[in-house]
């Protein structure tokens, strides 16, 4: 063998011992437990807390409020579309209020007329118009609308 | 195999790209080419998940884009998002406008007067958890992937911020997040989906627009929507795989 392809296996050798040894150190350990990547990464990303704890943990305190919705054309809207994330509410309801949205604008956002939203889904009218200058609250009930 | 340059005739080359060629073909005759998933698909096992968006349900509220951004702390300004959604109005002359002010997160106001309208749609745009994202394929060090379930996540702590994932993605889903230098993307609220819930989106969405569900279990609310509707992903042509499935998707939506 020529001195100088010895002297390059040589220089490889120490090359792949290194990366080796590199390897072995800096790979974490639940690399390629499912794939080409760190295992835990999914129960770091699971782990995370939710915000939003949906309508029965809501009814567990407002059963009135929850009954009411249930049976009227809002059934489909979640408590927490209105009133936000309520995961700090629902553990400690006395130091963390919940938004109330009693503005016309809040309504509108769902209820205005706009020829893209399907007129069968959702009734709309005129935001403008529909009695003008009034909270809708003062004659729609907004746990259900028609009360 | 040194090759001796003064005797190495015409025969010869002819004989050795033979060889190579044919060692090519034997090979790919004992292992096939086959489709390229990101991760592994999993055959009957285990949940696949798909995502189902009705385009004829869609109401334009932008509670989807809003309930995201607070559940998983996306910053608010400047406008990042993980879940948006667009207007699209097509006019009798023919000119298509999409408009996304804020996502949709504070509702939208038609800007084009009814009349000159010959058709007018939302449309929700968010991950669409390709089954060969071309985004989980380009990161350099591993912190792109897909999980066993086929949702596309990111593996934050391994990230270095290098943004070839966020060009790679050809629906425009990922983004740098301002604050952690990191990039973000949706991850179909795997925190809620370990724990029982929905995804915040397809639970704030008041007509039920949204729907997601395992595509290996074909009785599952997915596998019937795309069963019973006529569905189309964006994008086919690019083959990505998208799980992201439309009712009543129009050709003009890109
Ligand atoms: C552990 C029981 C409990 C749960 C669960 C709970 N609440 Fe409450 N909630 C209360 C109590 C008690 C009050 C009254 C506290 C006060 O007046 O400060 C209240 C008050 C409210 C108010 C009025 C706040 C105000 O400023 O007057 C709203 C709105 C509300 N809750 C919404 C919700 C929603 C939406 C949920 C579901 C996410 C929920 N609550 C879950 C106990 C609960
Ligand atoms: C369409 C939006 C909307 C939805 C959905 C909604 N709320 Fe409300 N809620 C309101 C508004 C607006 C008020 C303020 C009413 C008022 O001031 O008369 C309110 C008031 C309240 C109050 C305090 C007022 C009172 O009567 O003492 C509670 C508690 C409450 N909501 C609970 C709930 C719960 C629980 C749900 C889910 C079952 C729910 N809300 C769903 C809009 C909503
Ligand atoms: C997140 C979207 C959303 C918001 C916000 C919202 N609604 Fe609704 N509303 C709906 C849906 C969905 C329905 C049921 C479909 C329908 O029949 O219109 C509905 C139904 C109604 C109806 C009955 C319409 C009918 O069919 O006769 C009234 C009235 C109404 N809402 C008033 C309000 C008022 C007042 C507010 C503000 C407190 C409000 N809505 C906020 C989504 C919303
Ligand atoms: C003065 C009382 C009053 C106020 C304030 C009011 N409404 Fe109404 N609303 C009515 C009555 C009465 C009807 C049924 C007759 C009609 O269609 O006008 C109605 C009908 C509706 C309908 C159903 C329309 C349809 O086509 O069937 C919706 C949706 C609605 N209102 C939403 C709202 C919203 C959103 C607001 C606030 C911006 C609001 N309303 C404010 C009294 C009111």
């Amino acid at each position: 063998m020529p001195l100088q392809v010895k002297r390059l296996l040589l220089a490889f050798a120490v090359f792949i011992a290194i990366m080796l040894v590199l390897k072995y150190f800096l790979t974490p350990d639940s690399w390629r437990e499912y794939g080409a990547y760190r295992g835990k990464a999914l129960t770091e990303i699971s782990g995370k807390e939710a915000k939003y704890v949906e309508m029965e943990t809501c009814a567990e305190c407002h059963d009135t409020i929850a009954g009411l919705k249930t049976q009227g054309l809002h059934v489909s809207v979640q408590c927490e579309i209105c009133h936000g994330p309520g995961y700090k509410h629902a553990d400690d309801p006395d130091n963390n209020d919940l938004e109330i949205p009693r503005e016309r604008q809040f309504c509108l956002r769902c209820h205005t007329k706009n020829m893209a939203s399907p007129q069968d889904i959702i009734k709309q009218i005129d935001a403008v118009e529909h009695n003008e200058g009034e909270e809708c609250i003062t004659c729609h009930n907004p746990h259900q609308p028609w009360l | 195999m040194a090759i001796n340059k003064e005797n190495y005739t015409r025969r010869d080359f002819i004989k050795n790209s033979g060889m190579i060629a044919g060692g090519v073909v034997l090979v790919s005759l004992l292992n096939p080419f086959k489709l390229v998933f990101a991760t592994k698909k999993p055959v009957g096992i285990g949940k696949w998940y798909g995502v189902g968006i009705d385009i004829e349900k869609c109401i334009g509220c932008g509670s989807c884009a809003r309930a995201c951004k607070i559940e998983n702390e996306v910053p608010n300004e400047p406008f990042f998002f993980r879940n948006w959604v667009e207007q699209y109005t097509i006019m009798n002359d023919g000119q298509i406008k999409v408009s996304s002010p804020n996502g949709g997160i504070d509702g939208f106001k038609q800007p084009v007067p009814d009349e000159n309208i010959y058709k007018t749609f939302f449309v929700p745009k968010m991950c669409n958890h390709c089954a060969k994202s071309p985004c989980t394929q380009v990161c350099p060090v591993g912190a792109s992937f897909e999980s066993p379930e086929g949702l596309a996540l990111v593996d934050q702590s391994y990230c270095i911020g290098c943004g070839y994932c966020v060009q790679a993605c050809p629906y425009g889903c990922r983004y740098i997040d301002p604050q952690k230098g990191v990039v973000d993307k949706c991850t179909l609220c795997y925190h809620r989906l370990e724990k029982g819930l929905n995804p915040a989106c397809m639970m704030a969405c008041p007509t039920g627009a949204r729907i997601y569900g395992d595509l290996n279990d074909k009785e599952s609310a997915l596998s019937l929507f795309v069963k019973e509707n006529n569905c189309a992903v964006l994008k086919p042509q690019l083959n990505t795989g998208s799980k992201l499935f439309y009712n009543a998707l129009s050709q003009e939506v890109h």
